[in-house]
């Protein structure tokens, strides 16, 4: 039998010194995902480097932000009263993500790190360029009601499965690294890839790197922002489309500033930033949201099972900002 | 490996591939605790992790020594039922009862949630921490546990039965 070795870090620098001195380690969060890739044979490490008894503290700081240390479980990350008084979006992204179980289980490293639910990704038998790559997609022209709209490739049609990370991208997170080469940062929106001709390169990750901490600026506004999930059930099931979005309305009732982010349409959790851009300053209007909306959405590209997206997209960014333009959502 | 279960300590020898659900079952004996989907998507595998539920199929045994388990077998006896078994059975909370242990733990350690203010999805306000235990928060609360025997109204009138004054 092929060994599988296990070592315990209580400490990144721990955690990194393992992950030098292995072939092909893998760092262990609480396991929802890579326990089970492995039982797939998606995923083959020889050894687990587990980072769940590093601290994953939730800290403070001063100016208004809040540092969420890589080992943070989801549930104490949407417990946390700054992160749900200041970021309630990224509160209720969390809550609805997932199951109470797997909450309590999964890290915030981990969530950043999580493969993609595409099916032909799962499925040994099927062709998929993220498991060997060069192989081919069966998505692009198989069952793909989940897939991506924006952003894919000929080689790659799956998605983030990510609500936590949509939540990050429209706060402007910023990811903290350490590894070999020492600490680094890079921001949330630059941290995931697009898939190109590269599918199984997902985010910006050098080999035996740690995500140490997630950053949340200050924004003093994402105190009124929320977290939309449209899904084929109501509760534990990936988005079909998800909104992330904070709005600032002045007292003219023109957009001051707006925070849009997308789940369930791309590779990697999608920053709207045409639909931003095309808000500051406009009347916070439906007119004006359905208007940015469409703005984002006009460069998607719709699969056999998927056409129905953009529009649900739409329609979701349309009815979040009028929630919120109306004081409706925390 | 060293772990507590149900107030026991056990010296075990486990492959690093072996689950938490798997040592539970097959090392320990401890059955109750079952093996339904075994990839985290039905929650038949629930147990307490120092009083937190979780998903034993998903967990790897090794990252839990010296860590409290507690299981079915470790909330009640079959002369001394847990106060949620015995609502169980009033509230015809099952009919093959596979899913049964999952959902018990996993609303005992959903109780704990309500306890320390968690809100939920279905909470219509995540920043202030209170909600009423309603039909929709339990079932909102509950939904990674899934009874394919169709029971869940049982379910959710057991669990308000025991829990909905857990919250004022």
């Amino acid at each position: 039998m092929i060994e599988l070795a296990y070592r315990r870090a209580t400490d990144v620098a721990a955690a990194i010194r393992f992950a030098a001195e292995e072939a092909t380690p893998k760092f262990l969060g609480g396991g929802t995902n890579l326990v089970d890739l492995m039982r797939e044979g998606a995923e083959a490490p020889a050894t687990l480097i587990d980072v769940t008894r590093l601290p994953g503290r939730i800290q403070e700081r001063e100016g208004g932000g809040v540092l969420i240390e890589g080992a943070a479980r989801n549930t104490a990350i949407a417990e946390h009263r700054a992160v749900r008084e200041r970021y309630p979006m990224l509160a209720k992204a969390i809550l609805a993500g997932a199951s109470g179980q797997i909450r309590n289980m999964a890290t915030v490293g981990g969530n950043l790190l999580q493969r993609t639910r595409c099916f032909y990704f799962y499925d040994s038998a099927g062709r998929c360029n993220k498991r060997a790559p060069g192989a081919g997609c069966d998505a692009v022209e198989g069952f793909n009601r989940i897939h991506a709209v924006l952003g894919a490739s000929p080689a790659c049609v799956a998605t983030h499965p990510s609500d936590m990370c949509v939540a990050f991208a429209a706060l402007d997170a910023i990811v903290h690294l350490d590894g070999p080469e020492g600490p680094r940062t890079l921001p949330m929106t630059a941290f995931h890839r697009l898939p190109g001709d590269t599918p199984e390169v997902e985010t910006e990750l050098r080999p035996h790197e740690l995500i140490t901490a997630v950053e949340l600026p200050p924004l003093p506004f994402a105190a009124r922002s929320t977290y939309r999930k449209v899904r084929d059930r109501s509760s534990y099931a990936f988005a079909l489309v998800s909104v992330a979005a904070a709005l600032d309305v002045d007292e003219g009732g023109r957009v001051r500033d707006v925070r849009i982010a997308l789940g369930g349409v791309a590779h990697k959790p999608w920053r709207a930033s045409k639909a931003e851009a095309a808000l500051r300053g406009a009347m916070a209007s439906a007119e004006s949201f359905r208007a940015a909306a469409e703005a984002e959405l006009a460069a998607a590209v719709p699969l056999r099972d998927n056409a129905f997206k953009p529009g649900l997209a739409v329609r979701t960014i349309v009815s979040t900002l009028g929630e919120l333009a109306r004081g409706e959502a925390a | 490996m060293q772990i507590r279960v149900n107030g026991r300590m056990h010296d075990v020898e486990v492959d690093m591939r072996t689950s938490l659900l798997d040592l539970l079952r097959e090392h320990l004996h401890l059955s109750g605790t079952k093996k339904g989907c075994n990839q985290g998507g039905c929650g038949a595998c629930t147990v307490l992790v120092d009083g937190e539920r979780i998903l034993s199929c998903l967990a790897l045994a090794a990252q839990y020594d010296d860590r409290e388990i507690t299981t079915i077998e470790g909330l009640g006896t079959p002369d001394a039922l847990h106060p949620l078994q015995q609502a169980f059975i009033d509230h015809d909370g099952f009919q093959c009862g596979y899913c049964t242990p999952g959902q018990i733990c996993s609303a005992v350690g959903m109780a704990a949630e309500l306890r320390r203010g968690l809100p939920s999805a279905v909470s219509r306000d995540v920043t202030d921490g209170s909600f009423a235990l309603t039909q929709e928060e339990v079932r909102e609360r509950m939904s990674g546990n899934l009874c394919r025997c169709g029971a869940h109204n049982g379910i959710v009138a057991a669990v308000l039965d025991i829990f909905a004054e857990e919250v004022a």
